[in-house]
């Protein structure tokens, strides 16, 4: 196994050429029990089964992960990934099957029982308490009794953690300061600390800009070469070839296969995942000749937009940018750099504290949401379920969210019965929205359906600016398809799209134009066809040269 | 009559029965015995000694000796409030809200005196107050914690059942003056202090540890590792969850803790500041000490100036009618309910709540399976 | 089932969330809580050294049992239902208003006033949609200072509106101990007789008045107003979901206060027809609670305005009941309240079982 030396990566001394390489460490680190004779494998799962009330979320898997190996675990969305790796975590208890760490029968009752088998895991929504310190935030996982906090002693040893392994993070830091790389290496260093053997990823790399993704990855491999076992989830197959000893890949709940790099390929893995051909997983979306449409006059037109976010503090400062009808203008950037902002800015849910907001040349700066949609702005927000949708209501109450007050929907202050079945039923017939009726809860349908009637609903009026953040996060490749059609025709159709999101695949394949947002301003544009990730990646970590930018429209 | 939750104004049920007993006076007259009748079962330590029996003007009010007074009157006063604000604390600090507090206090109200009439002893009172308020608070952390129910609603549950099941068992008690109670105990030494010590140490024994409650809770929660683990739980329970810890489990010892403590406040009326049982006794303070937990940001020593504050409206309110300031009792009887008002509009303005830092997770229920 | 395993999931009971609670088992939770409620009621009582069966027949015989007994339960229905709605359209909005009690006082305060000072010479037919009017505006009034609290400050309407009760109450005690005493009363506390104008119209020689068909009229307009109209939607909308009700554009501040202030003015209305319709005078004490019993009215019929009439009629007879053990017993009417908190325990336990589904977990 190479040598890696990167920043922010683990800084592998010399005693990675030894068994045990951190022993010599004051750390309450124990080295991983690797005994070459008796390969038994770190993490070994039988027979797991889960079901969430109907759905069965693993059905009778098996997983094996040994020592000092990075072993992928790839599906789609709702593919039972994280539910596997949460019952590794303790966080759940399978229905049935069996599970043994390093050879010995473990009963995971409870994140502590894992914790205290040496299994540490990085969730996707990283589990830390945000007013706490990194410090505190350790604390809280130790499995000590006493009553006092020793935060001084834990400080100086994470101190000499995160020096010893590159890690960079003041231990006196609050995590609600840290950018979200940072949080993830405070979360790496407090499973360091708490002596995980057995290190879990959830998508950790979705989060991160290609060169904190590249740098990650290299610290995973690391940590395998000094004979920690590392499960690595993911569905971006490029990472997985990249980085994996082995790929297990999942679909339905089910391990379809499991499998090396060096005997696979793209295609083979992204037709296991899916059970069939998929053009667009399969090819390098960037390359995909973008057919370009005659685009017109500025639809949306920012200009010095500077809005607070949730914290009060500045979020947005000093925001340039148009769209123009038939144009896609995609927003890259790490999350938390002002995206939910400036979607929420532009739809009306947030207030301007400075600058301005014309669509179709009207002056809309700090009118009400309702008068923005009125003006044609359709929104696809970031969580659908938390904003755009009532999963307590039926799909017809959901249907006319946007258009209940105006005619047909409604007469006088009644709502038109007749008129808002017909509406739901067309949604649902349209758009391909998979649900028993239009009486159905909302709740019952899957993300994927959910967002197609969201979508539906949103694109009802022909928009002139559709507002869409993140819009395949959590959906399946079917409804992924739908979603990246219906845009396109949109567009197609001379519509303005201001697309939001955080998977650079997505934005080259559908924009044609990437705007690159980093601490509220924008670091960077270029045309979507022929731009280079990696110059998008380094904007997206804010390296670049700003002053250039300043002053420039883009 | 069906009575719920406190219906009787702040000066509780004597005020009333003075005056109903005395139709044809005027409210003056009314409002001086509704005083008087209170001076024969008011038993607190800082009692009305500075008060002469003549009509007090303005310059008698503001003397010293008055002043101080009126703030150990505060103290004396405010104890009840502050117990029940330091049980919601730290309910609201799990991430739990408990609406009951009220139904609780009254219920530990009823407990506590009928305990110490039964067996001669305030300091059984006292105990027997803090088990029913748990007893009482289980059930909340049984449907909230554990079944998941809308803990609003719960809460309102109980503070009706608590209204109703105290008045219907303490049917036998009304009026009954308990053998024993918190009386006055001066600490040697620290009583001499001047000022401070007639303030804060010629009190009852019930006013010296909720002074130790408030000084060991803010060391509980800022400084050791259950008071990290009672922080997580209420801002980020699946992080707490997630390193181990069984939050299900901590949230419903913390809120039958904090209903034992709100049980305790209820006896410190009927074992302290007003002696014996009426129904709906509190009046409101649980309510008000719910109110109080926004404004002391969730930190027991601001709960305390809070408490305080509203002891001192209390004292305050009763002084200024024997010194027959000319304001109908009524209106001066609204002060606390007005001023509570005022005090939960300046703390809770959206920018200050930001900065107070209510715990993230309150009156969530955690579900773990929901978030897979 | 054991709380134990019920707190955690991870033991051998599971609690499965359920997408969507049926209709059915939601009713048999309500019918079950009640009956539960009764049994558990009457363990306290029997503890308390009571004959709960005496206690239950001679309750319900007081209000069920002859003609004279319904009617004086159709009489407290018409506060419970009114009251009732004003909580079940507040909650709708997850606006908990606890306020009713003070929101009926101030209805009855203006009424009076209205009645005995303004025009108190007007004809029937111009008195009763006055004081109807002048009820709505002053519960109406009372229910809007906490919304609009809450709109604009974000202070928690529960508190506010709860404080709020024992500043009505408190006032309502000063006029009528003071400026609106009746000086021929002997100083007993209580206003003068209304004009005879003001009187509700009563059903027969019975006691129930008119102020039942305002119930059963506010129930049959809020039913329609929350399933068919536009506002209705909104409410729901806001109440589910009030994020949502922001991206559609929703005008939520103001809909916080007008909610709040229709809340407050049907339990006004309530605090009217006590007045013109029993006691046709203001007087202490005019609610013995029957604004905290609107919560559980509006609870127990899943804040429906349909539900909430059948429940008014069973609430008004444990209320009526109450006040029968007190007169042939001598036991405290607090049975009652007492028993309508565990009503809404079992209620609230209840809906666990329509909520989410209890599976058993083969042990591991």
């Amino acid at each position: 196994m190479e040598h890696i030396r990167a920043p922010n990566s683990l800084e592998l001394g010399p005693g990675m050429k030894d068994r045990h390489p951190i022993t010599h460490h004051p750390s309450p680190i124990t080295p991983p029990s690797h005994h070459p004779v008796t390969p038994s494998p770190a993490v070994a799962m039988r027979g797991i089964s889960k079901r969430f009330g109907s759905v069965v979320a693993n059905d009778r898997v098996d997983f094996e992960a040994s020592w000092g190996e990075v072993h992928a675990l790839v599906g789609e969305n709702g593919a039972g990934k994280s539910t596997l790796m949460s019952i590794l975590a303790g966080l759940y208890r399978p229905d049935s099957g069996e599970v043994e760490i390093d050879g010995a029968p473990a009963r995971l009752r409870s994140p502590r029982d894992a914790i205290a088998r040496g299994i540490g895991m990085v969730y996707q929504h990283f589990m830390l308490v945000e007013p706490f310190t990194v410090t505190e935030n350790v604390v809280l996982g130790e499995q000590r009794s006493g009553v006092d906090l020793e935060l001084g002693r834990v400080e100086r040893e994470l101190a000499g953690l995160s020096e010893k392994y590159g890690l960079g993070i003041d231990p006196r830091a609050r995590i609600w300061q840290l950018s979200v790389g940072e949080q993830q290496r405070v979360e790496i260093l407090r499973l360091l600390y708490l002596g995980a053997r057995i290190l879990v990823f959830d998508e950790p790399t979705a989060v991160l800009t290609p060169q904190e993704a590249r740098s990650l990855l290299q610290t995973l491999r690391g940590m395998a070469a000094q004979g920690f076992s590392v499960v690595f989830i993911s569905h971006k197959l490029d990472e997985v070839l990249e980085v994996a000893d082995r790929i297990s890949v999942l679909r339905r709940g089910e391990i379809v296969a499991t499998t090396r790099p060096a005997e696979t390929d793209r295609r083979t893995l992204a037709r296991l995942m899916v059970g069939r051909e998929l053009a667009e997983v399969v090819e390098q979306p960037a390359s995909e000749p973008h057919e370009p449409v005659a685009q017109g006059d500025a639809v949306l037109e920012v200009r010095g937009l500077y809005a607070l976010g949730e914290k009060g503090l500045p979020a947005l400062r000093g925001i340039d940018l148009d769209v123009r009808t038939g144009e896609t203008l995609g927003i890259a950037g790490v999350a938390g750099n002002g995206q939910r902002e400036l979607a929420e800015t532009v739809t009306g849910l947030r207030s301007v504290t400075d600058g301005s907001l014309r669509i179709d040349g009207k002056e809309l700066t700090n009118r009400p949401a309702a008068e923005i949609a009125r003006a044609g702005v359709a929104h696809i927000p970031e969580d659908r379920l938390a904003t755009g949708l009532i999963g307590g209501m039926d799909l017809s109450e959901n249907a006319i969210l946007r258009g209940y007050a105006r005619p047909p929907l409604c007469s006088g202050p009644f709502l038109a019965s007749k008129a808002v079945a017909s509406f739901t039923d067309r949604l649902i017939a349209d758009h391909d929205v998979k649900t028993p009726g239009r009486w159905a809860k909302l709740r019952t349908l899957s993300g994927g359906n959910q967002q197609k009637l969201l979508l539906g609903r949103e694109l009802a009026g022909e928009p002139r600016l559709i507002v869409a953040v993140h819009p395949t996060r959590g959906v399946d490749v079917g409804a992924t398809e739908a979603i990246h059609q219906a845009l396109r025709d949109q567009r197609a159709r001379g519509a303005a799209i201001l697309l939001i999101s955080e998977d650079l695949d997505e934005l080259l394949a559908l924009s044609d134009r990437i705007v690159v947002l980093f601490d509220g301003r924008v670091m960077g544009a270029m045309p979507a066809s022929g731009a280079d990730p990696e110059e998008i990646g380094l904007l997206m970590a804010g390296i670049g040269n700003r002053e250039s930018e300043v002053g420039t429209r883009v | 009559m069906l009575c719920i939750a406190g219906l009787k104004n702040w000066s509780g049920a004597s005020a009333n029965r003075a005056t109903e007993a005395s139709p044809l006076r005027s409210d003056k007259q009314a409002s001086r015995s509704a005083h008087d009748s209170r001076l024969t079962t008011h038993d607190s330590p800082c009692r009305l000694s500075v008060l002469p029996s003549r009509r007090l003007d303005m310059t008698d009010i503001l003397t010293p000796a008055f002043l101080i007074s009126v703030l150990a009157a505060a103290v004396a006063a405010g104890t009840a409030i502050l117990f029940a604000c330091l049980g919601e604390l730290i309910t609201e600090r799990a991430g739990v809200l408990n609406l009951g507090i009220e139904g609780i206090m009254l219920v530990g109200a009823l407990s506590g005196a009928g305990a110490c009439i039964w067996s001669g002893s305030a300091w059984v009172g006292a105990v027997v107050a803090l088990a029913a308020g748990a007893s009482m608070a289980a059930v909340h952390a049984l449907l909230c914690v554990g079944l998941r129910a809308n803990q609003v609603v719960s809460g309102l549950a109980l503070t009706i059942f608590g209204a109703g099941l105290s008045a219907f068992l303490g049917r036998d008690i009304v009026g009954v003056p308990p053998p024993s109670a918190f009386r006055r105990i001066d600490i040697p030494v620290l009583a001499e202090i001047p000022v401070l010590g007639r303030i804060l140490f010629q009190q009852s024994a019930l006013v010296y540890i909720s002074i130790a409650l408030v000084v060991f809770l803010w060391w509980y929660i800022y400084r050791t590792r259950a008071g990290l683990r009672l922080r997580a739980i209420g801002e980020r329970p699946e992080a707490a969850d997630a390193m181990g810890i069984d939050v299900a489990r901590l949230r419903a010892l913390y809120v039958i803790a904090g209903g034992a403590l709100a049980g305790l406040g209820g006896a410190a009326i009927s074992l302290g500041t007003n002696p014996g049982w009426t129904e709906g006794m509190t009046a409101g303070r649980g309510w008000i000490a719910v109110a109080l937990v926004i404004f002391a940001a969730w930190n027991p020593a601001r709960a305390a100036v809070g408490a305080y504050l509203f002891g001192g409206v209390e004292a305050g309110q009763f002084r200024l009618q024997t010194a027959g300031v000319d304001i109908s009792p009524f209106f001066l009887n609204m002060l606390p309910y007005l001023f509570t008002i005022l005090v939960l509009v300046l703390s809770t303005r959206e920018a200050t709540r930001r900065l107070l830092g209510a715990p993230a997770a309150l009156g969530r229920a955690y579900v773990r399976e929901d978030r897979g | 089932m054991s709380s134990r395993s019920a707190i955690s999931p991870s033991r051998r009971l599971r609690i499965e969330r359920v997408p969507s609670p049926s209709r059915s088992a939601t009713a048999v939770v309500s019918a079950l809580s009640f009956v539960l409620a009764l049994l558990c009621g009457g363990i306290i009582l029997f503890l308390a050294g009571e004959n709960p069966i005496q206690i239950y027949g001679s309750m319900f015989s007081g209000a069920l049992g002859d003609w004279n007994g319904v009617a004086e339960t159709l009489v407290k229905t018409t506060p419970l239902l009114l009251a009732g709605l004003g909580v079940a359209v507040a909650f709708r909005m997850q606006l908990w208003n606890i306020g009713a009690e003070g929101q009926l006082y101030l209805g009855a305060i203006f009424a009076t006033g209205v009645a005995l000072f303004l025009i108190p010479g007007a004809p029937g037919w111009v008195m009763v949609p006055i004081i109807v009017v002048a009820s709505l505006l002053g519960g109406g009034l009372w229910g809007l200072i906490p919304g609009a609290l809450r709109a604009w400050f974000g202070a928690s309407e529960i508190i506010t509106s709860l404080m709020l009760n024992y500043v009505a109450i408190l006032f309502s005690e000063y006029l009528v101990h003071g400026p609106w005493r009746d000086p021929q009363a002997f100083g007993f506390p209580g206003t003068p007789s209304l004009p005879a104008s003001a009187w509700l119209p009563n059903w027969g020689a019975t006691r129930v008045h008119l102020g039942l068909f305002f119930g059963l009229i506010a129930a049959l307009v809020l039913w329609v107003m929350l399933r068919r109209t536009r506002w209705g939607y909104e409410i729901g909308v806001m109440g589910e979901n009030p994020r949502a009700a922001l991206y559609a554009g929703m005008p939520t501040k103001r809909t916080i206060v007008l909610v709040m202030a229709l809340s407050g003015a049907l339990a006004g209305l309530a605090g009217m027809s006590e007045v013109a319709g029993i006691g046709h005078q203001l007087q202490r004490n005019l609610s013995p609670g029957y604004g905290y019993a609107a919560i559980i009215v509006a609870w127990l019929a899943r804040l429906h305005p349909l539900g909430a009439v059948l429940v008014a009629f069973l609430l008004a007879a444990l209320t009526v009941g109450g006040d029968q053990i007190q007169m042939s017993l001598g036991l405290p009417a607090a049975i009652a309240p007492m028993l309508q908190g565990t009503i809404l325990f079992f209620l609230l336990g209840g809906d666990v079982l329509t909520r989410y589904r209890i599976t058993r977990v083969p042990g591991t």
